[in-house]
């Protein structure tokens, strides 16, 4: 970076917010997913004001500015692949007020999401998306993955809840999108077309967020299928009897092992699936639909049926599924973990596709995920520094990609295209419709700095390099 | 497993960094969830003072893209050591581990040579203090003459300490009474157990335990036998060398650590018994520490078995014979060493629940780290005491009128939170072992 350009800087930023020495700078050269880009420096903004004025000035020295929450992207959302700055948003996290009358949340970006759980709950309602890094993850970096967990399949993802927003934009001016009411159709919905972006299109420094009313009481059950095949079945016959659950987990035979050698707590070794069913609601209404979900999935085949009758149960059960990350780190020091979508219907095909690659490449592959909502997990566990295995991991992931399309699915359902699933974007949406994206990107972009290499592939690259 | 390049800074301790260090931090996932856990993260709010970006430091330093001194000693010498993070980390990345390898790089890397390599204060107490208990005894006299002497009321009038250093002046008023050499239960003592012996127990009397606070080692050597244990106080004891290989000096945490399994093997008791949190957890750790040592790897294992703290053999003889109520609110400061390496959690606060009139209030964020850290608070007095203002803003919540403490440092750490709080009228801090003491008549 120029010197006249870091000048430029240091009138506008403290010193005590500026880094340029070479520690702090590799502590922002990454996130969770892989690849280690150093910026040149990180600034820690404390308000709009600031990002504004250093916006306008990257603007002028073309440099790239890469927003980060806390690092946890999956898809190498923050990383400075070009250089140039980080901004560190986790200083911006002095507002969170809860409107209960609007029955609203007010933040700042750098709240951590988990923080909205719980002051929304303490005000008797709630903020449905949750996301496994929830405890972690700032809701800036929420809103702009669009990110969702199990509860995606009733109640939507982070984008369903998100009205208004305060946004630097790419050339620094600041602007407002949405508002604070529900119903809004006045002119184009850039708020929607902020959240999920990734960070390419604006810097988001306030958002309005809509909360609903909290569900009374919930219950859970689990079900151990010996084939898999079955288990897709109970799935699309209970989404099909009207019985909308709060969450639908999947767990595969290779992640039951994986869990059970982690953690031993009696998970069925010989069971091909496992699904965790929750639901919420009125008590009688759970009461009625929870013994229903368990009949389908008897008469679909279920070996074994257990609805929990107390919360230590309810936990128990849950605590398989909240193991499987851990578990199955133990398995080898790199975690790829791919989020590739598909219709529901079509989980079984998935499934089996997903097992073909499995052998196909002698690879280290588990699959768990939000079934519910078609959202699978397939992670490939394996060391890095393993050049020969990390090609076959290339080809692994390049053929996930394709099997998740031609299954009418798509790449991403919650982790973000970032760097890593760039390469694939024509493969979904075509070569037009990857262009439309560009042409919104160079509107509100000219320059290109804000998160440049960051969801379109660079010219000629089709497929994802994880080692080189 | 591919070496990282240019390991040119090569002698052991760097060389172990490249090994099994490196190793350790590739474990590393960079979820985050440690995050929330660690207090200098939230008390500084930059990613080079977490457990991620620590780690990745490490990484760094092991792949030669940072340099030991330069970049990495600093972040280093910030972390408190209270290792939340383990506890937090859903894949078991070793951070303890990777910290003391890191700091014994630090300590030996070459380019070490132009910097000072220690500290001169911390030097002169780790190499000529802390291992020798004669020495130890007489600075803990000292202190006592100094206390008895007026001379301490005269200092603090003065305010000359806090002109001097802040830290220093803070430490000074959290000493507790230091009780005359004529009380102290000296070693090579064996005390019967009062009415039947349910357990044979050798005491870990501590460095800093046995000098400054022998009246703790006192009431707990008491409590002991009041529960039934024959205490054995085995001769040729020292210190732990926690502080050794907190600062790096892995070399002489060795040889304590040698010293002790020694001295506590030539009893026969079953249970090795200390009261101090950190102490208990370098103890506990000594299996790992000489796991490479052929000649002491078995014995340290077992030493490490055997090792347990004062709150789980009481509670486990319990209950105690209270013979007085104690009154008021109580709440309990979780030792980071005793929480997060022991692993102890329950036993303390179910011994202060068994007290007869006692209010158990847990306060938010019990398990966060006071910022004692060893002697972190004499060396990063600004950022330990922002780290205890904001414990004390959670501890003036539950109203408590009583903090009780498993852990000297963190015991004297309170003692200075109440302190800058204004509020030695309304509360006190208290180590478990005297709070008990006190309601089973014993003092
Ligand atoms: C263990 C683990 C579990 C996870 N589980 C889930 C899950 O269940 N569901 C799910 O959806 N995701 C999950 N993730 C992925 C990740 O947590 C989410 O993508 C999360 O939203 C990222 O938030 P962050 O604050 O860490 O943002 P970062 O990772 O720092 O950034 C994410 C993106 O947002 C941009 N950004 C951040 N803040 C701003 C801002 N204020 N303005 C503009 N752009 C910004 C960045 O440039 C980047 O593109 C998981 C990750 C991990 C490590
Ligand atoms: S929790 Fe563990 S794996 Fe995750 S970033 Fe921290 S140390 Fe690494
Ligand atoms: S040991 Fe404590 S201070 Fe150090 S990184 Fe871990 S949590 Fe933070």
């Amino acid at each position: 970076m120029e010197k006249e350009a870091l000048v430029d800087l240091c009138q506008v930023i403290p010193g005590d917010r500026m880094f340029l020495d070479l520690a702090e700078r590799y502590c922002y050269s990454y996130d969770a997913s892989f690849g280690e880009y150093l910026p040149e420096v990180v600034i820690q903004p404390k308000n709009a004001e600031e990002i504004s004025e250093v916006v306008k000035l990257a603007n002028t020295h073309k440099i790239p500015v890469y927003p980060r929450g806390s690092g946890t992207s999956l898809s190498g959302g923050p990383l400075p692949v070009k250089g140039g700055m980080v901004l560190d948003m986790t200083l911006l996290r002095d507002k969170l007020i809860i409107d209960r009358e609007n029955m609203l949340a007010i933040v700042s970006p750098g709240v951590i999401t988990a923080d909205i759980h719980k002051k929304a709950e303490e005000a008797g309602l709630f903020y449905p998306p949750d996301p496994s890094s929830s405890n972690v993850a700032t809701i800036g970096g929420n809103l702009l993955e669009n990110s969702s967990g199990p509860k995606g399949l009733k109640y939507g993802t982070t984008k369903e809840y998100v009205i208004g927003l305060e946004v630097v934009t790419p050339t620094g001016e600041i602007i407002r999108t949405g508002g604070k009411t529900v119903k809004n159709v006045t002119g184009y919905d850039l708020t929607r077309l902020i959240v999920g972006s990734e960070g390419t299109l604006g810097i988001v420094t306030e958002a309005i967020i809509r909360l609903i009313p909290k569900p009374q009481s919930k219950q859970t059950f689990v079900a151990h299928f010996n084939h898999l095949i079955d288990s897709g079945h109970a799935i699309t016959s209970i989404l099909s009897s009207g019985i909308l659950p709060s969450a639908l987990e999947l767990m595969d035979n290779a992640c039951i092992r994986a869990v059970e050698s982690y953690r031993p707590s009696g998970l069925p070794l010989q069971a091909e699936a496992i699904l965790i069913i929750e639901i919420d609601g009125h008590p009688l209404a759970i009461e009625e639909e929870i013994n229903k979900c368990a009949d389908i999935c008897r008469a679909e085949g279920a070996s074994y049926v257990k609805i929990a009758e107390t919360e230590d149960e309810r936990q128990t059960i849950w605590s398989a599924r909240k193991s499987v990350s851990p578990a199955i780190t133990q398995m080898g020091p790199t975690k790829i973990s791919e989020d590739a979508t598909v219709p529901r219907s079509q989980i079984p095909a998935m499934m089996e596709r997903l097992n073909n690659i499995r052998e196909k490449y002698g690879l280290n592959l588990v699959v768990f995920g939000h079934a519910g909502d078609g959202n699978l997990h397939p992670n490939i566990i394996t060391d890095k520094r393993n050049i020969t295995e990390m090609k076959k991991v290339e080809l692994a992931v390049s053929e996930i990609f394709e099997a998740a399309i031609e299954l009418g699915g798509t790449l991403s359902g919650e982790h973000g295209i970032g760097t890593l699933k760039s390469p694939y974007m024509e493969m979904e949406l075509g070569i037009t419709g990857v262009n439309m994206m560009k042409k919104i990107k160079e509107a509100w972009d000219p320059n290109n700095i804000l998160n440049p290499g960051k969801i379109f592939p660079d010219k000629g690259q089709t497929r994802v390099v994880l080692v080189t | 497993m591919n070496l990282p390049a240019k390991p040119n800074e090569s002698n052991a301790a760097v060389q172990n960094l490249h090994s099994d260090a490196y190793d350790w931090t590739n474990q590393c996932v960079k979820c985050g969830y440690c995050l929330p856990a660690c207090p200098t993260y939230e008390s500084m709010g930059v990613e080079s003072a977490s457990p991620r970006g620590r780690i990745n430091l490490v990484k760094m330093a092991a792949e030669g893209k940072i340099d030991f001194q330069k970049d990495l000693a600093e972040p280093i010498d910030l972390c408190l050591g209270c290792r939340a993070c383990e506890t937090a980390c859903p894949v078991g990345v070793p951070y303890g581990h990777i910290l003391e390898a890191a700091k014994e790089a630090i300590e030996n890397s070459p380019s070490a040579n132009q910097k000072n390599k220690m500290t001169k204060i911390k030097k002169l107490a780790l190499v000529h203090l802390f291992p020798y208990p004669k020495r130890m005894n007489r600075i803990g006299s000292a202190v006592q003459l100094y206390q008895k002497t007026g001379l301490s009321r005269l200092i603090r009038s003065s305010n000359v300490l806090q002109k001097v250093s802040p830290a220093l002046a803070h430490l000074e008023q959290a000493l507790p009474a230091i009780e005359p050499s004529s009380k102290r239960i000296r070693t090579g003592t064996i005390m019967p157990a009062k009415g039947e012996t349910k357990l044979k127990v050798a005491f870990f009397t501590g460095c800093i335990m046995d000098s400054m606070m022998s009246r703790i080692n006192r009431l707990t050597i008491e409590l002991l036998t009041l529960a039934g244990c024959e205490v054995i106080l085995p001769e040729n004891q020292n210190c732990c060398g926690a502080l050794h290989s907190h600062q790096g000096e892995i070399k002489q945490a060795k040889a304590l650590a040698k010293r002790n399994i020694q001295a506590f093997m030539q009893t026969d008791a079953d249970v090795i018994v200390n009261n101090a949190g950190g102490c208990g957890a370098s103890l506990l750790e000594y299996g790992h520490l000489l796991a490479d040592d052929h000649e002491w790897a078995g014995a340290a294992r077992v030493f490490s078995e055997k090792s347990k703290d004062i709150s789980q053999i009481l509670h486990q003889l319990g209950p105690l014979p209270f013979t007085e109520e104690w009154q008021g609110i109580v709440s309990y400061q979780d030792s980071c060493h005793l929480r997060n390496v022991q692993k102890v959690q329950k036993e303390p606060r179910l011994l202060l629940q068994s007290i007869p009139g006692v209010t158990y209030v847990e306060m938010e964020g019990f398990d966060r780290c006071c910022a004692s850290g060893g002697i972190y608070n004499l060396l990063h007095f600004d950022e330990s005491m922002k780290i205890l203002d904001e414990k004390m803003k959670n501890l003036k919540e539950t109203k408590a009128t009583t903090v009780v403490t498993v852990n000297p440092g963190c015991q004297m750490q309170m003692s200075i939170g109440i302190q800058r709080e204004g509020a030695a009228n309304q509360m006190k801090s208290l180590h478990l072992v005297e709070i008990l003491a006190k309601v089973c008549g014993l003092d």
